[in-house]
């Protein structure tokens, strides 16, 4: 509790004492062991900040070091160990401990992001630099509301790690920035790998098909009825997470209605989902599942069971992101020729063109504002945001990251290689809905799973999804305990 | 003397009664009062609000559904489980046929096989478990369509956890199975202690199967089906039921709300959207219906204890 934490965590300890003194008898009693005790003492909440110890002197500022990181401050490193490994984080541990050999580097690898680090947040000790991910995410709007992040503009505004004439900002692709922004200027996370979404598919089936990837969507339902003829179905999804939809759905509704679109649906705005696009592009999903393109049973599949019989020839299309072909490698066959595509929109009278593609950040790294070497975190993330680091990463775990380029000179798989021809492709046309970072509860729960889902399973019309997702948005957008945005 | 005895016996009591109320009460009290504040869980920051909480939750839509459902996992649960397992213990122990020169009460034959098999479930974990259901109920290739369109149903495919009217159905079955075996054992251990006479006495006055087991069996096995209704309760209230949610359906709580419970919305406010005091809230609400569900329980089955 906030009071009696307080009082514990006074330096000399003299108050809050008939609770220590009880574990002191109890541990005489040889009951209690010594590590309960620090556990006893401590309430969910813990104390204030101060308790942390001492931050660590802030270096000297030299063109090697231009974050000025103190040569001889620990650095703790927290790592979410999760479809991309660890041994990319490793190997950038290692040039920083190279960089700083007096140094000491604490790297961790977990999957329990929350677990293990809400209560040292609690306790006012976190570490230096964290890989935010997986399902045990933590909330970043609400750690950066309680002033739990570092700015990383400092960062930003450093001489890159390869080109002292160049800011690690103009190394980064597009949105990358943005995407770090929750409210006005700061920039609290560093989106570290670059996911393209859209519709993934075997090119090899297609041929066999004899069919290319259809940009209309009257085209999209002559390939699914070719498709059936040959006992495949058109589509399939992660039916018990339909939040895997909206990656080939919102660049859609991007691509008919324009940016605007989905700037409106991100800003909770009134009546936003009542867009003629919306509703021409749930039409148009709708379709698929009436017309019996979508594979039976999808409502009850999972996303590796989707992937799954996706990559046994099943299905033609998914919707899902680039992870896909390190997720599913075990079961995509070696002549499958993955392919990735910008979202099929309806027709010539779109607002943007084909091409235009959801291509986002992955891997949400922050800087906590109570670590004690923040300094050292943002130098270990410069280091990362190098030439050679990118390359490592895209060379291990097939898939691109903020730094724009380092794929020249590399052997590209087939999935990431189309994807980064979808992205030059997409030149500008790159959308980014960010309703998915901003409103979790909204986006997979509501939107996800109670609309889409429905919608797709054929238990709700078009237009009652609409109606429901628009009434979920409202409800967001009034509800006071959650943090809200807007684009810039 | 008098002075000793007491001495001798807080003693003992001490060390016992502070460990639950660090390790319980404790942690009880603090909920409760973190529900009384806008803490989020991830600073150490927070502030009182008062009762907006509770005002909050119940205009929540998605809470009532999940109070909804974890109140009918508390009754529905116990009530098959514990039936199942009366009825197998009973056939295991009492329901056989008498054999020639055997003993009066005996199981039915290869009673000591089924014993084991019922328990299997129980030596997993039930995240294996949930895993395992969740392969089955796929609806393109998992164990159940299969063996439909085996026999020939292949019109009939349920989508199971994907359609919002069978998965609450298709947790529970799961539920049920996994926890079956241990109160197959637990009644058989206590149909163990029936002393023999009196299942003679009511066999020489001509009493079927059924007569025995609700004159005798039931009665005299009262009390252990108590305690199994209360603990079966907590557990369907608590974390068996979040696991199975949490692993198998889909969202998780879905398709469309239809699987929520308590403690997932619980678990999902505290660690997915950064609302640890509106956690606290529902949790709050949580022990309440548990203090309720236990306190129900206790009164219903109050009966006359029987020595034997």
């Amino acid at each position: 509790m906030g009071s009696t934490s307080a009082e514990n965590n006074g330096a000399d300890g003299t108050s809050g004492v008939g609770r220590r003194d009880l574990i002191k008898r109890s541990a005489a009693l040889g009951l209690i062991s010594v590590p309960a005790m620090s556990f006893l003492s401590a309430c969910a909440s813990g104390g204030g900040g101060d308790n942390g110890g001492e931050k660590a002197k802030a270096g000297k500022k030299t063109a090697k070091n231009p974050l000025a990181v103190n040569d001889s401050a620990p650095m703790e490193f927290v790592l979410f160990d999760g479809g991309f490994g660890k041994e990319y984080a490793e190997d950038a541990v290692k040039i920083y401990e190279k960089d700083f050999p007096k140094a000491k580097v604490k790297f961790a690898a977990t999957q329990k992001i929350q677990s293990t680090l809400q209560p040292r947040f609690n306790q006012g000790t976190p570490p230096d630099l964290i890989d935010n991910s997986g399902a045990e995410q933590m909330d970043m709007g609400v750690l950066a509301s309680k002033n739990q992040l570092t700015d990383l503009t400092p960062l930003l505004d450093a001489p890159s790690y390869d080109d002292p004439a160049k800011k690690v900002r103009d190394t980064l692709r597009p949105g990358i920035v943005e995407m770090g922004q929750l409210d006005g200027d700061p920039v609290w996370i560093m989106y570290y790998a670059y996911t393209v979404y859209g519709v993934w598919y075997s090119r090899k089936a297609l041929d066999s098909l004899d069919e290319q990837y259809p940009e209309t969507w009257d085209q999209m339902l002559a390939v699914c009825a070719k498709a059936k003829k040959k006992g495949m179905a058109g589509w399939t999804y992660a039916g018990k997470y339909p939040y895997y939809l909206p990656f080939s759905l919102y660049p859609m509704i991007g691509k008919v209605g324009g940016r605007e679109v989905l700037d409106a649906i991100d800003n909770l705005e009134p009546n936003a989902w009542k867009h003629p696009a919306v509703k021409a592009c749930f039409d148009a999903y709708y379709e698929l599942y009436k017309k019996g393109y979508v594979l039976k049973g999808t409502p009850g599949l999972d996303h590796i069971q989707s992937q799954t019989a996706w990559a046994e020839g099943k299905a033609l299309f998914i919707p899902n992101g680039s992870w896909v072909e390190n997720e599913s490698a075990n079961v995509i066959p070696k002549d499958f020729d993955l392919a990735v595509s910008a979202p099929t929109g309806i027709d010539g009278s779109d607002k943007m063109p084909f091409g235009t593609i959801w291509a986002s950040g992955g891997e949400p790294f922050i800087v906590p504002a109570k670590g004690k070497n923040a300094a050292g975190g943002m130098e270990q993330l410069r280091i990362m945001l190098s030439e050679a680091s990118s390359k490592n990463f895209t060379s291990k775990v097939k898939s691109l990251t903020a730094y724009n380029g380092g794929t020249d000179g590399i052997t590209l798989t087939p999935g990431l290689k189309s994807g980064v021809a979808a992205l030059e492709k997409a030149g500008d046309n790159v959308v980014n809905p960010r309703i998915q970072d901003w409103y979790v509860q909204l986006q997979k729960e509501q939107i996800g799973v109670a609309g889409l889902g429905e919608m797709m399973a054929g238990r709700i019309t078009p237009a009652e999804a609409i109606k429901k997702i628009q009434g979920f948005a409202d409800a967001a957008a009034k509800d006071s305990s959650i943090k809200h945005y807007k684009h810039q | 003397m008098q002075h000793g005895k007491y001495r001798f016996i807080v003693g003992f009591l001490a060390v016992p009664l502070g460990l639950y109320a660090l390790f319980v009460v404790w942690p009880f009290i603090q909920s409760i009062y973190y529900s009384f504040t806008d803490w989020t869980g991830l600073s150490p920051e927070f502030k009182m609000v008062g009762l907006d909480n509770y005002r909050r939750m119940l205009d929540d839509e998605i809470f009532w559904k999940s109070l909804q459902h974890s109140l009918m996992f508390a009754v529905v649960l116990p009530l098959v489980t514990l039936g199942l397992a009366l009825f197998f213990a009973f056939m295991i122990n009492v329901g056989g046929r008498r054999r020639r020169g055997g003993p009066v009460v005996s199981g039915v034959r290869g009673s000591s096989f089924y014993k084991i098999v019922y328990f299997f479930p129980q030596v997993l974990s039930i995240a294996i478990v949930a895993l395992l259901f969740a392969f089955a109920y796929n609806p393109d290739s998992g164990a159940i369509n299969s063996l439909l369109r085996g026999i020939g149903l292949d019109g009939l495919q349920p989508l199971w956890l994907g359609d919002p009217d069978l998965a609450l159905w298709c947790v529970m079955a799961v539920l049920v199975w996994s926890m079956v075996g241990f109160f197959v054992v637990l009644f058989s251990a206590g149909m163990a202690s029936i002393p023999t006479d009196l299942y003679e006495a009511a066999l020489l006055d001509g009493a079927g199967r059924a007569t025995t087991f609700f004159r005798i069996t039931l009665p005299l096995l009262w009390d252990t089906v108590q305690s199994g209704w209360v603990y079966m309760g907590i557990l369907a209230l608590g974390a068996e039921s979040f696991a199975v949610v949490q692993i198998m359906t889909t969202g998780p709580g879905g398709p469309d709300y239809s699987t929520t419970v308590l403690v997932l919305y619980v678990y999902q406010k505290a660690f997915r959207d950064g609302q640890a005091a509106y956690a606290t809230t529902i949790g709050v609400a949580l022990l309440i219906v548990t203090l309720a569900f236990a306190a129900v329980v206790m009164r219903l089955g109050r009966r006359e204890r029987l020595e034997y």
